[in-house]
């Protein structure tokens, strides 16, 4: 049961407010900001961000981060964090449903459908429904569409919305209350496999440790709610003990929205449901059999004098030339006494942008594209302002690299068919079924 | 003219409007409109309604506006009534006059054909929280209650909860909790029943500290046909129908009865009937086993939450089953490890801070699993110090060795903080005893870095280890005699630092050279920690190497005298003295031969351990501290009620070897916070072995005993041996009418109290729960008596000459708690006190209970007169 409930601009505005319960002083959205934006110089251990919940003067305050806003709720009671956290990611995801698309411009332009939205989904402290297609018929006002094209990048399936011609990039940004030019609804559903990498080289670039976690997530705009059955592999195993022979794809774990029905999953892996409107995870799911990871990193560094050092680092792309990584990027920080660096890339590189940040002593290197089976090389000179002591393999690194794949799916899970249950057969509704590998956390240590 | 509040608003965009000037303009705008019934009048009162809700968000006080925007609100528009709802609900409270104008076409708008704007209608009027408005929503809400229409039912069971907090005598007049109670066993709706569950929660728990119906209607709630009427078990239906029914109408009405399937509850009510359900204490095994069955696929979930719920009623009900609780470890592993890694960061928190939890009552369940808690560069620091936490609890034998080479990679991170919880974790392994050899090869290396922050937080730990770990002193002395202590400016590291310079100043040649150099620089030493760290030092220093110190010591004990700071200056003068005395009295004194540490002290009983277990799945788990330690007391009953129900029975179960039963030391502080648990009836969950009382005749509790209290050493043991001959004496002194016989009429003062009187822990903690308080009164205690307090004892033999004996006492000075009972002489009838005495003020609450209420009195003088004999002579 929560008291409050308030969504804070980046500057601490409130951009939303409403108190559900009157147990909690009015001030409350101050002193969480103020206690938020000083969290490093209140703590005595110089900790880093504040933790999503924390208690003054008896007030327990949650807080997410979504899209550079702070939905925040509070309480005096000693509720359930786990719930209270996924309450409030699952507001912003509502919201982003109604309009479209989540920042403070579309907030303040329709705080008053927001403001319905928080009516029904919270009484007197107590969660109504997070149901955005229940929730539709409680909300009158229209949602006020804010300029899509500048909106940075949100969520997962926001990556679809660049270089990819084939769907239409206003799709995602619809609010499930929008309809088409026209007066009619376009007919079309996106599932959406999402696959989160992270892994672990050591020196010698080996693989320490690898992990995927993935999402099939959909977003629904079928009319008349049919139901839908997703197959996956056939031979898709759950848990260790679940063996289907050499090959198959072996999950640790998952788990199901609760609109799933799992009758036959166990036959043939299909899932079968009817989806609710706006977008939501269908399975999520966690997998740490050994895989083939996109990228081999090899980096170097190597003393060069007294005031000199030469990094060397080699990225090769071990996946098939059909398909491209974008928006890449490898930061690797130097040692502290670096004053200058200078890069030095292969002859005719395209894309690529090399930086050092002065501030954190980091390098910086970007490529636009990366085309499978390729291999990329940068060289950096560094010279330092002062002798350097020690180990230098330990002042540096560990080298980082984030970049996404669409198309690619590192686990090897697909989505085998997606059948709609149709009534009319006058309407073919759009099905896209699309595949993303990003970095998690991608890290190869010197 | 600036208005006064407007500086308070940090920066209202320049589309909003801001300040009084403002507001007399929307004011007079609304004016306009009121009475307008022009075509596109709602459109522009949609858009100044706007603007004032936005001022209104922003902190702008707009309620100058009321009158305007209640004449505006006569309109069919529905954007525009919910807007007119949402400003009229944040107003009211402080208009309680101007709120009356709105009642009118509130009431109107509950009889609108539409249930939607009825639904709206009265949610709004039940938000207005207004006092004297009360007797208006009891219509409204009456038929509200009824409407065939389920979201006019759910607006108005919450509106009825709203009803009791503005006025609980208005709504249990209106007998709304038993309509509220009908509608819980006989809607259709979901979502009715779970909004009838937590208002029902809600007001019995309030109501239950004052009637006795409440309390029982509140257990009601636990009881198996309403726990399986959510559930929804057809295979025990028939159980249940033979079963008899504590809900009547459950049983009349069996047969058409709604039964719900905990899956057709959305997400959210799931979690507070699995909440419910996790107070619920089932008959027998095959009981637990069909809930646990049921409930299996719950682990499946996509909500954290609902999983966290799950694992927590699958936890709770094996407690007693030992091989079935390590079965279900294993069960959940899996689906908590996906929580983390699928959910936001937040999320990820709060189920690794259960994790975190879980490892450290059964360590082994992720030992394997390590891996999943290696720290990715691109988590929040909040994140990685939790993981790090975990990789510190799962370290052990087989597994100690990658996860220090993990941790040591962190340690050279450029996130320093981290870094610096990476040395740290190190550290607490090495103290955990495992590969030791290794560790300190490795934190030896830290040392080599030459980062400051790393050298730093590594000597901390070599001053740890050693204290441990003597036999690896030559190792370490080595690398730490090659630290320059200019390079080390952290007063921890200082202090670590210097602590070894004199632990070890005969193996480190220079020692009292560098002694001797910090302390020429006295002055500029700013910890008062480093200075009486180096006063200590430099006197080890000294008995070592007598010629070498004997200056340096005198120059810090003449600087310690004259350091502004009281323990420094106490202590160079203690020292001083001493050697003055005697030089071997005073090297006996300050470097005694010491022991190795095997165990440091834990800053977390193995009470607060469990009771932190008992919180499972709240805000307890993320702040490591029972509920008691953050939340104020009128805030902890709603969710946390009749728990000790449940627990007492799973902890009556006899094996219970989770739970190893702990004694606490008398002194410990956090007694006096538990025993206070227990005085009202709502208090929250107390596991009976989390429970503890002092064990003051020092011999240990019996720890594999059924007893629900089993590690409650009880004075009531050794009570009835020990005084009662004298006691009887002192009695008859009192003058105290000792004919038997006249109980059938007692005559207040005169009461015969039985010497040898005896009672039960559990009986008296079971009688505690179920009396009611019969007197509670504030006493003063004579100067003499708190001074006798220093040592409770002293309190405990002066009331047991009296024939009033403890059972359970604590508490730290300047709150002193203690539990006493006594019987009557004639017959098994028992009074129950709870005494708490604040020695500061010299006051004492006394709380008595009683089964015969009728003599409460009487013995409220005699224990009175008792007390206040205490400490005369």
């Amino acid at each position: 049961m929560i008291s409050q409930f308030f969504v804070l601009s980046q500057r601490g505005d409130n951009i939303v407010f409403r108190d559900y319960r009157g147990e909690v002083q009015k001030g409350s959205a101050e002193t969480f900001f103020r206690k938020v934006k000083f969290w490093k110089e209140h703590s005595e251990d110089e900790e880093g961000d504040a933790p999503p919940v924390f208690n003054v003067d008896g007030v327990n305050y949650f807080h997410v981060k979504v899209a550079g806003l702070h939905f925040v709720a509070t309480t005096r009671l000693n509720v359930s964090p786990s719930l209270v956290l996924q309450l409030l990611q699952r507001i912003a995801r509502l919201i982003k449903d109604y309009l479209g698309v989540l920042n403070e411009d579309s907030f303040r332009k329709n705080f008053v459908l927001v403001y319905e939205l928080l009516d029904e989904v919270i009484d007197f402290g107590y969660v109504q429904t997070t149901s955005t297609e229940v929730l539709k018929s409680y909300v009158f006002n229209e949602p006020i569409a804010v300029d899509t094209a500048q909106i940075p990048a949100l969520g997962p399936a926001s990556i679809f919305m660049q270089g990819n011609k084939r769907m239409p990039a206003t799709a995602i940004t619809k609010s499930v209350l929008a309809n088409e030019p026209g007066g009619r609804k376009r007919e079309e559903i996106f599932v959406d496999v999402i696959e989160k990498i992270s892994v672990t080289f050591n020196s010698s670039g080996l693989i320490l440790t690898s992990e995927i976690d993935g999402t099939i997530q959909m977003k629904s705009y079928l009319t008349g709610n049919p139901e839908i059955r997703v197959a996956l592999n056939e031979d898709l195993g759950i848990g260790a003990s679940d063996y289907r022979g050499s090959g198959a794809v072996i999950l640790d774990d998952c788990n199901f929205h609760e609109s799933v029905h799992l009758d036959s999953f166990d036959v043939d892996r299909t899932l079968s449901l009817v989806p609710p409107d706006g977008e939501f995870p269908v399975m999520n799911y966690r997998m740490t059999q050994q895989f083939k990871p996109p990228f081999r990193i090899n980096a170097l560094i190597e003393e060069a004098g007294p005031l000199k050092a030469e990094v060397t680092i080699k990225v090769r792309a071990d996946f098939n030339s059909s398909i491209n990584a974008n928006t890449v990027l490898i930061q690797m920080p130097l040692p502290t006494y670096t004053a200058r660096v200078n890069f030095e890339l292969e002859p005719g590189a395209v894309g690529n942008t090399t930086d050092f940040k002065e501030a954190n002593k980091r390098l910086e290197w970007g490529l636009k594209k990366i085309v499978g089976g390729s291999e990329h090389t940068l060289r950096a000179k560094l010279t330092f302002a002062q002798e350097l002591h020690g180990n230098i393999m330990k002042e540096a690194g560990p080298l980082s690299m984030t970049f996404t794949i669409p198309m690619y799916n590192a686990s090897r899970l697909q989505v085998k068919y997606l059948q709609i249950a149709k009534k009319s057969k006058a309407d073919n509704p759009y099905r896209w079924v699309r595949y993303v590998t990003q970095a998690n956390s991608y890290v190869a240590r010197l | 003219m600036a208005p006064p509040h407007q500086q308070s608003q940090r920066s209202a965009s320049p589309s909003q409007p801001s300040g009084k000037s403002e507001v007399t303009d929307l004011k007079s705008q609304l004016r306009q409109l009121a009475g307008s019934r022009a075509p596109g009048a709602d459109d522009a009162k949609r858009d100044l309604f706007k603007k004032v809700i936005s001022n209104m968000t922003i902190g702008i006080d707009v309620s100058a506006l009321f009158g305007e925007m209640v004449m505006c609100s006569a309109t069919s528009d529905i954007v525009l009534k919910k807007m007119c709802y949402l400003y009229v609900g944040n107003y009211a409270k402080v208009n309680p006059d101007l709120a009356l104008l709105t009642i009118n076409f509130l009431q109107r708008d509950c009889k609108d054909e539409d249930p939607m704007i009825r639904g709206l209608a009265l949610r709004s009027l039940c938000s207005l929280r207004v006092a004297n408005l009360v007797e208006y929503l009891v219509g409204p809400l009456g038929s509200g209650l009824k409407d065939y229409n389920s979201y006019v039912r759910t607006v108005a069971v919450i509106g009825v909860l709203k009803l009791y907090h503005i006025s609980a005598s208005t709504c249990i007049d209106a007998d709304f909790p038993a309509t509220l109670k009908h509608l819980f066993l006989n809607d259709p709706d979901t979502q009715v029943v779970t909004n009838c569950l937590s208002a029902l929660q809600e007001i019995w728990t309030l109501e239950s500290t004052t009637s006795e119906e409440a309390a029982r209607e509140r257990e009601t709630l636990l009881s198996k046909p309403v726990v399986y009427y959510l559930l929804n078990r057809q295979v025990v239906f028939q159980q249940i129908v033979s079963y008899t029914l504590i809900f009547d109408e459950l049983n009349l009405g069996v047969g058409n009865a709604v039964w719900h399937n905990i899956k057709e509850f959305n997400e959210w009510a799931q979690c507070l009937v699995l909440e419910l359900v996790t107070k619920y204490i089932p008959s027998d095994n095959s009981e637990i086993f069909d809930i646990m069955n049921l409930l299996e696929d719950r682990l499946q979930h996509a909500n954290g939450a609902v999983v966290l719920a799950t694992t927590k009623i699958f936890l709770h009900l094996t407690l007693s089953m030992a091989d079935v609780h390590q079965q279900v470890y294993e069960r959940i592993k899996a689906p908590l490890l996906t929580q983390v890694s699928s959910g936001s960061p937040e999320q990820s928190y709060a189920i690794l801070s259960h994790l975190h939890l879980l490892v450290l009552r059964a360590p082994y369940i992720f030992a394997s699993d390590y891996k999943h808690f290696y720290c990715q560069y691109n988590e929040p620091s909040y994140v990685k110090k939790l993981k790090l936490e975990m990789l510190t609890a799962v370290a052990n034998e087989s597994n100690t060795y990658e996860i220090v080479t993990e941790l040591c990679e962190y340690a050279a991170n450029v996130d320093i903080p981290i870094a610096r919880e990476s040395i740290r974790a190190v550290g607490k392994i090495a103290l955990q005893q495992y590969d030791v050899n290794a560790i300190v090869d490795r934190l030896l290396q830290f040392l080599e870095m030459e980062k400051d922050y790393v050298t730093s937080e590594t000597l901390v730990l070599v001053k740890d280890l050693l204290r441990k770990y003597p036999q690896w002193s030559q190792d370490c002395i080595a690398v730490v005699g090659n630290i320059s202590s200019k390079n080390v400016h952290e007063p921890k590291a200082k202090a670590a630092l210097i602590w070894m310079l004199g632990e070890y100043s005969q193996d480190m040649q220079d020692a009292p050279y560098v002694l001797e150099s910090l302390i020429e620089n006295w002055d500029e030493e700013h910890s008062a920690e480093v200075r009486l760290h180096l006063l200590t030092a430099v006197m080890k220093c000294f008995f070592k190497r007598p010629p070498e110190t004997q200056k340096a010591l005198g120059a810090a004990l003449a600087a310690g005298i004259a350091d502004f700071h009281q323990d420094v200056h106490d202590r160079a003068l203690f020292y001083y003295r001493l050697l003055k005395c005697k030089v071997s009295v005073a090297e006996s004194v300050v470097n005694p031969p010491k022991q190795a540490v095997s165990v440091f002290a834990d800053t977390q009983s193995n009470e607060i351990k469990d009771r932190i277990f008992d919180e499972f799945n709240t805000l307890s788990v993320v702040y490591q501290k029972p509920s008691y330690m953050f939340t104020d007391k009128e805030h902890r009953g709603t969710f946390e009620f009749s728990d000790e129900l449940g627990n007492l029975s799973i902890s009556a179960e006899p094996g219970d070897a989770v739970v190893p039963a702990q004694i606490v030391e008398a002194n410990d502080k956090d007694l006096l916070l538990s025993t206070e648990e227990k005085d009202e009836g709502r208090e929250p969950g107390i596991n009976g072995s989390a429970y503890s009382a002092p064990s003051y005749d020092g011999s240990s509790a019996p720890s594999a005993t059924s007893q629900p209290l089993a590690d409650l050493s009880f004075l009531s043991s050794s009570t009835p041996g020990q005084a009662p001959s004298s006691s009887l004496a002192i009695d008859d002194l009192f003058g105290l009418d000792f004919s038997v016989g006249t109980a059938a009429t007692p005559s207040p003062p005169s009461l015969n109290l039985n010497p040898k009187a005896a009672l039960d822990p559990s009986t008296f903690q079971q009688k505690w729960r179920q009396l009611p308080i019969s007197i509670s009164e504030e006493y003063s205690i004579s100067a003499q008596g708190v001074a006798l307090l220093t040592s409770p004892q002293t309190l405990l033999r002066h009331m047991q000459s009296h024939s009033i004996h403890c059972i359970a006492s604590g508490g730290q000075s300047p709150n002193l708690k203690f539990f006493f009972f006594a019987q009557k002489a004639e017959e098994a009838s028992s009074y129950l006190v709870e005494c708490i005495i604040n020695t500061s003020s010299a006051k004492s609450q006394v709380k008595i209970k009683a089964d015969d209420q009728s003599s409460s009195q009487a013995f409220s003088t005699v224990f009175l007169s008792a007390l206040s004999k205490f400490g005369l002579p």
